[in-house]
């Protein structure tokens, strides 16, 4: 059996939504190189509408491909339907992740509402 | 595919193989009966010890000890030279930071017993100092364990010399000789080695066989009880297939020792030189006193496991000592004993390469390390951060 299912192998080689927004208007950055992931995603969110998503990644082949279906679940979403994205969604999505490897979807989410939180408050 | 994870496992050789299907096919009777057909099978059995006892220069074949593998025979090595140590009041153990998990988790085991254990430093280079392991010793040391050449970063120890400093001292010493034997020129003799462990798969034998090298007089402890098989030391109908398989691929290991060891040194330099040009980038371990099969690289700004991966759909087989591919939150502590810190120990790779490697493969190997490292860097936030100068590189 293959240690990632398809869908796993598919978003780590073709991610989704790699790189920067220059003009993001929310920014998270979550997990640390000592534990071997950091995750860092951008937003541009317009009237509520999360227009544009882009993902940076440093680590394994789940991590890249969490933050890669992380930003397809929320891509054209109202921003309180990505504040409930739930890292078993990610996973899910994924067609399932190995039980060491689920860190990794809990990353992703982190690194959404991260960046979700960082919008709100720059509009304070 | 270009299997480049040698120090994991080796292809069974066309030798070897046919060995080991004869015997199955044609002698695959009890060693331990009595009647002519057991009694064959008993034949092939010592006259491979005999051979193999030449072969490392051990003075007799019942020095040598039948097991399933490496880390049997690393457990029962120490585990009898705590014993024996124990008898006489001397519960002090020196090894190193980077011995393999079968050497450091009996070390554990014994500690928990009351024994001291000792872990000498192996340095930037990956090295054990003799005069370290000198000083190291006390007056209740029993057992002095050093692992010939590093499964990981290949550095090659100074064996002989620590042999001597042991002899010197009156302490036994074991070598975990496992990634080094069937590699290297080795003899217990010369190099005052008490004990060592072999395993067959790491020079293109079967896998599940090995064996130990006891010196004469040194009493082992029995890990797995049962029948009178190797001289009552270790229990379970003799493996002879495998036994004598694992005999054919050490005689055509050593037949072709310098030849192999030539032209892998000479691939094994070509693709540190090329891997050398990324930026960033470090070897792992000695660069010279290093096993020819071994190249070991960090990479900073990426981490190993997506490495791996991409350079499995490549087509190219290796391994590397970041967390992600252990399945624990810790880099490979053989890493972490010769001083890379978590950051960069997380984008190490191992290329182990194979006698069977060609000039093309050597520069195919160059070109797709380097185009995936730069492919993960170009959306590592780890690596923007260090080029837009938010943090300092560590290599």
């Amino acid at each position: 059996m293959a240690l990632y299912s398809e869908k796993v192998m598919d978003h780590f080689r073709n991610p989704r939504n790699v790189g920067v927004i220059e003009d993001a208007n929310g920014i998270g950055e979550v997990g640390n190189a000592k534990c071997g992931d950091i995750m860092k995603m951008y937003l541009k969110i317009e009237d509520g509408i999360i227009e544009d998503v882009k993902f940076e990644t440093f680590g394994c082949g789940s991590a890249i491909a969490s933050s890669s279906m992380a930003t397809e679940l929320i891509k054209g979403k109202p921003v309180e339907d990505a504040m409930k994205l739930t890292n078993e969604a990610v996973a899910e999505a994924l067609d399932g992740l190995p039980d060491y490897k689920m860190h990794c979807s809990v990353l992703a989410e982190e690194a959404i509402k991260s960046a979700l939180e960082d919008y709100e408050s720059r509009k304070k | 595919m270009i299997y480049a994870d040698n120090a994991a496992t080796t292809a069974i050789s066309e030798g070897a193989l046919k060995t080991f299907i004869k015997v199955n096919e044609e002698t695959w009777g009890n060693p331990s009966s009595l009647y002519t057909f057991g009694q064959k099978a008993k034949e092939i059995l010592e006259g491979t010890r005999e051979d193999i006892a030449k072969a490392i220069g051990a003075e007799f074949p019942r020095e040598i000890f039948f097991t399933s593998g490496g880390s049997e025979a690393d457990n029962q090595a120490i585990i009898s030279a705590a014993r024996l140590g124990e008898r006489k009041g001397k519960k002090h153990i020196v090894s190193s930071a980077f011995e393999h998990h079968a050497v450091l988790h009996t070390l554990e085991k014994l500690k928990k017993e009351g024994f001291e254990i000792t872990l000498v430093d192996v340095h930037e280079n990956g090295l054990v100092v003799p005069s370290e392991v000198e000083a190291a010793i006390k007056e209740d040391t029993c057992l002095v364990t050093i692992m010939y050449a590093n499964n990981e970063i290949g550095t090659i120890q100074p064996i002989k010399e620590i042999g001597e400093i042991c002899h010197k001292k009156g302490v036994l010493f074991h070598t975990d000789a496992v990634q080094a034997i069937g590699h290297l020129p080795i003899n217990v003799a010369d190099e005052n080695i008490d004990m060592l462990s072999a395993s067959a798969h790491k020079f293109h034998g079967p896998k599940g066989v090995g064996f130990l090298y006891v010196k004469k007089g040194i009493a082992l402890t029995n890990i797995i009880e049962g029948g009178a098989q190797e001289r009552g030391k270790r229990a379970g109908t003799e493996n002879v297939a495998g036994i004598a398989a694992m005999g054919t691929a050490l005689k055509e290991a050593l037949d072709n020792l310098d030849d192999n060891a030539k032209k892998l040194s000479e691939k094994r330099d070509r693709i540190i030189k090329g891997l050398k040009e990324i930026e960033h980038s470090a070897i792992n371990g000695d660069e010279t006193k290093r096993l020819p099969s071994n190249v070991n690289f960090c990479f900073e700004g990426i981490e190993g496991e997506s490495l791996l991966l991409l350079l499995d759909d490549r087509g190219i087989a290796a391994s590397s000592g970041s967390a992600c591919t252990s399945g624990s939150l810790d880099p490979s502590h053989v890493l972490l004993a010769i001083g890379r810190v978590h950051d960069v120990a997380h984008g190490s790779l191992r290329l182990s390469i194979g006698e069977d490697i060609t000039d093309e493969d050597v520069e195919y190997i160059i070109k797709n390390v380097k185009e995936v490292v730069e492919y993960l860097r170009s959306f590592s936030p780890v690596w923007r951060n260090l080029v837009a100068g938010k943090a300092e590189f560590i290599l």
